[in-house]
């Protein structure tokens, strides 16, 4: 081998590589000429859509809990839901994340996973993290093993046994502590935390499975006002990163979240009355009849 | 961290207790002369023997009631027929020296069977019998454990299927067809081995393996419950929902530890019946499972010490007042189980502990 011939090597291999590498910048991760590789288990959110629900109905004894309701949730978008009590809020989560099964409708997450083919468990596991109207957390464990157990690793029974937290896991929960403001409490037990504290913490074991789309029922219920306002921050630093459905009943917390921009949907008896900014709901005369007339 | 159970020393102290209590007590009899102050009765090796196989049954029902929040009422079923493996196998060990000089067992004889039925196939050898008494217990738990869980049966409704479950075990091991001695069970054991089984040796060869078991199955225990495993059982006991929406499986997490806890017990009814030397349906009674329960509550859930403790003070106070006032020891137990209930929620190693804050 002449070294004429090695300079020759060295000068194609890195033209190789500076080709890749434009084509990788170029389009993502794929391009034109392949399409997209669809992975399964993965949401494909090419199309800008987290999440779609499509003609769902849900009926309990003959009353319709969710009536064809439809509805689109964009990726990063930050979508608060209101609607009076009755109108589907919560069943539409429990559809969302298993916990019921709609009669007739689709309900997928990105644009190749079928929600309705997936357990409770699993559709955590890809990425959609819900936080319940009470607060759940465990109550015995402390501060930072809520967190701990909520990281994102490897879930089955085997792994569990023999599972040691890396530094870049630890850090991530410490990431998350100063987020949720609760760095001090850490090693308390969550049963003694107060109940806005533990709303945060909640919210804080879905941020460490890194969620794609967060589902949050009425997060500030029994919040004083300055940790609502805490939460509106919180919520608004998280959009954009994340999709975040906020169902909520406060209207001065809806105002804060969407900031007079953001899109609102008005639910009732089980399907979508009107959207658009809160000023426009508000206005709007049949919104109005729901929640004021009868 | 504020789950860890205990600190260094408390550690240390817990196993030294174990291992005094299981090893050095039983030994003392074999060692010191009697008369000495040292000597332990023979009395009191066999007791010592019992309650260390009701140790094991407390920790295993700690494990399953105090840290997964699932309270079985049918743990006497797994230790029964941990029990009924081993009985198998002593009375294969009796030989001809039955009342009817003959191969089979003296009830068989007696139902005028000709031949042993198909489940007695392995019973002459020691370790096919072992694979048995872990297998078939934990094989049935897995089997029972599977459908329950997945059905998502809980709470007191869980509790009731597993005291019916061992009710009706009771109820077929009663029936001389089933093949087990019908409701005189097995007894009149000669040899373990080869080796007689009666002698004072080996009354505490079996009191120290037993305590040797118990405290391998504490290490086990603890091990489990300071793993991330045990903290998943914990999230499970305080709310499942939540476990599930974060993405684990609670119903694997729940087989796991309930298979693990029904082989326990299952071992410890294998050790057991060598030392009483009888084994009959009367331990697969709703009340035998019953006072497992109690035994953890007394001591004090989700402790690991704490059943150990309250199957020795249960168990001791149940021989002391059994002998002084036998019409009174079940009213006592109903006392002592509401005083804990009322006054003692931690049990009573919440009287040992500081309350933490």
């Amino acid at each position: 081998m002449t070294p004429e011939l090695m300079e020759e090597g060295t000068r194609r291999r890195e033209a190789y590589a500076r080709r890749q590498a434009e084509i990788a910048a170029r389009s993502g991760d794929r391009s034109a000429a392949y399409g997209r590789v669809l992975r399964a288990g993965v949401p494909d959110f090419a199309h800008g859509v987290a999440l779609y629900l499509d003609d769902v109905t849900v009926s309990f004894d003959g009353f319709k809990a969710l009536n064809a309701l439809s509805l689109a949730i964009d990726v990063g978008e930050l979508r608060c839901i209101i609607g009076p009590n009755g109108a589907g809020k919560t069943t539409m989560m429990d559809c969302i994340t298993g916990k019921t099964r709609p009669d007739t409708g689709k309900l997928s997450f990105g644009s190749n996973i079928d929600l309705l083919r997936l357990a409770e468990a699993d559709i955590a596991q890809i990425g959609i993290g819900r936080k319940f109207q009470k607060p759940t957390v465990y109550e015995r464990l402390s501060v930072f093993e809520n967190l701990e157990l909520a990281l994102a690793a490897d879930r089955r029974v085997r792994a569990s046994l023999f599972s040691r937290l890396t530094g870049e896991q630890l850090d991530r929960i410490g990431a998350v502590l100063t987020r949720i403001h609760l760095k001090d409490e850490a090693q308390r037990t969550a049963g003694l935390l107060s109940h806005g504290q533990k709303q945060w913490l909640e919210i804080g074991m879905l941020l460490m499975q890194n969620p794609k789309l967060l589902l949050l029922d009425e997060p500030v219920a029994g919040m004083t006002d300055e940790e609502t306002e805490r939460t509106a921050e919180l919520f608004l630093s998280l959009q954009g990163e994340h999709s975040l459905v906020v169902v909520e009943h406060d209207m001065k917390f809806v105002g804060q979240l969407t900031e007079g921009h953001r899109k609102v949907t008005v639910l009732h008896e089980g399907r979508v009355l009107a959207e658009g900014t809160l000023d426009e709901v508000q206005a709007n005369q049949q919104v109005v009849e729901v929640y004021l007339g009868r | 961290m504020s789950t860890a159970l205990f600190t260094l020393r408390q550690w240390i102290g817990v196993l030294a207790a174990l291992i005094v209590v299981g090893v050095g007590l039983p030994v003392l009899n074999l060692v010191a002369p009697e008369g000495s102050l040292l000597h332990v009765p023979d009395f009191y090796v066999s007791l010592i023997g019992k309650i260390l196989c009701y140790a094991i049954c407390a920790l295993a029902i700690d494990l399953i009631w105090g840290y997964a929040g699932i309270l079985s009422l049918g743990h006497g079923l797994f230790f029964a027929l941990g029990g009924y493996g081993m009985g198998m196998y002593l009375m294969r060990q009796i030989g001809r020296e039955g009342q009817y000089r003959s191969d089979l067992p003296d009830f068989m004889v007696f139902l005028n069977w000709k031949a042993f039925p198909w489940h007695w196939a392995w019973s002459d050898s020691f370790i096919a019998q072992m694979l048995l008494v872990v297998g078939v217990p934990g094989l049935l738990a897995f089997v029972f454990g599977y459908f329950a869980f997945r059905s998502r049966i809980k709470g007191v409704y869980f509790s009731i299927i597993t005291q019916a479950l061992t009710f009706a075990a009771m109820l077929l091991f009663f029936r001389n067809e089933t093949g087990f001695g019908g409701n005189n069970g097995f007894t009149d054991f000669k040899r373990i081995l080869g080796i007689p089984i009666t002698t004072p040796q080996m009354r505490v060869a079996l009191a120290v393996i037993s305590g040797l078991t118990l405290i391998g199955l504490f290490v086990m225990a603890r091990a489990i419950v300071a793993s991330k495993f045990g903290r998943v059982l914990q999230a499970i006991r305080d709310a499942e929902s939540r476990v599930m929406f974060t993405g684990y499986d609670p119903i694997a997490y729940k087989l796991a530890i309930w298979t693990l806890s029904a082989v326990m017990c299952a071992l410890a009814g294998a050790l057991y019946v060598p030392q009483v030397g009888i084994i009959n349906p009367g331990e697969m009674s709703p009340a035998a499972s019953i006072e497992m329960a109690i035994w953890a509550a007394v001591g004090g859930r989700g402790t690991l010490v704490g059943p150990i403790v309250g199957a020795f003070f249960v168990n001791g106070a149940k021989s002391f007042f059994t002998a002084a006032f036998p019409e009174f020891w079940l009213y006592f137990l109903g006392a002592m189980f509401i005083a804990v209930t009322l006054f003692l929620p931690n049990g009573l190693i919440g009287l040992l502990r500081k309350k933490t804050p």
